[in-house]
């Protein structure tokens, strides 16, 4: 599944148009402590959080994340953002439920890690 | 074994907004010089909550990293105010992180196991009122 994809298939806003959405997801994850994410995050994944501080793109980029996603229509951080296109992670806001996200990716094949 | 490198970052106590650059630098720096992916990625994790570390725990220190050609390493070192008890601070889920830190989803007390988990060596000396060495080394052969 790649970015794109991912986006049309949780109705998602792209607030960083600059990344490249053709990106494969290689895995999903859903989690809001930062260092339980640093230990079982992977390369390519795609990542459910309520955070919108600057340090979650850093653990993205960290992890070579292929995308953010925050749900329930929550926004991300200006300078978050500005940092997400820096780092070439895509950051996906999504008006549904992160349980709600997690469910339609998995139905549609991605798997958890 | 002479250093290929050698560069050391300051860590601001308290400073949440900037956390996590020296960690993207030091990525970039290894990843330049061909790190391979699994040893860059160990270095990541463990250089990223040691960094958190110094801003959400100590009163200000320093990053080191070197470079030599069979490992690399990493030295933390703060101006305290040190770790009472160092094996309560290395167990999993244990954490003394503020109201403030929890609430940014930092303080889920896997900063230290997570080091540990991924450095092939791992040393922590800390004395109370003077500060904390943390030594971590990364085998690259």
């Amino acid at each position: 599944m790649t970015v794109q994809e991912m986006m049309t298939l949780i109705e998602a806003k792209d607030m960083t148009p600059e990344t490249d959405k053709g990106r494969e997801v290689s895995c999903g994850y859903t989690c809001d402590l930062l260092s339980w994410v640093m230990a079982h995050g992977a390369e390519g994944m795609a990542w459910v959080t309520v955070q919108t501080h600057m340090n979650v793109i850093a653990v993205a980029s960290l992890m070579e994340m292929a995308a953010v996603i925050i749900p329930e229509g929550i926004e991300m951080e200006g300078p978050s953002l500005e940092k997400a296109k820096e780092e070439g992670i895509s950051v996906l806001e999504s008006p549904l439920t992160a349980y709600e996200i997690c469910a339609r990716l998995a139905a549609n094949g991605l798997q958890g890690k | 074994m002479a250093n290929i490198l050698e560069r050391s970052f300051p860590v601001e106590a308290g400073a949440f907004t900037t956390a996590g650059e020296a960690s993207t630098t030091i990525k970039r720096t290894l990843k330049q010089l061909g790190v391979n992916a699994e040893v860059l990625r160990r270095v990541s994790v463990a250089c990223y909550e040691v960094e958190l570390n110094l801003v959400i725990h100590s009163m200000g220190g320093t990053l080191t990293l070197l470079v030599d050609p069979e490992k690399v390493t990493l030295i933390s070192k703060d101006v305290g105010p040190g770790i009472p008890d160092i094996a309560k601070a290395m167990t999993e889920g244990y954490s003394t992180a503020s109201a403030e830190a929890r609430t940014l989803g930092f303080g889920a007390g896997m900063g230290l196991p997570n080091m540990k988990r991924n450095a092939s060596e791992f040393d922590i000396q800390s004395e109370v009122g003077v500060g904390t060495t943390i030594t971590m080394s990364f085998a690259l052969t």
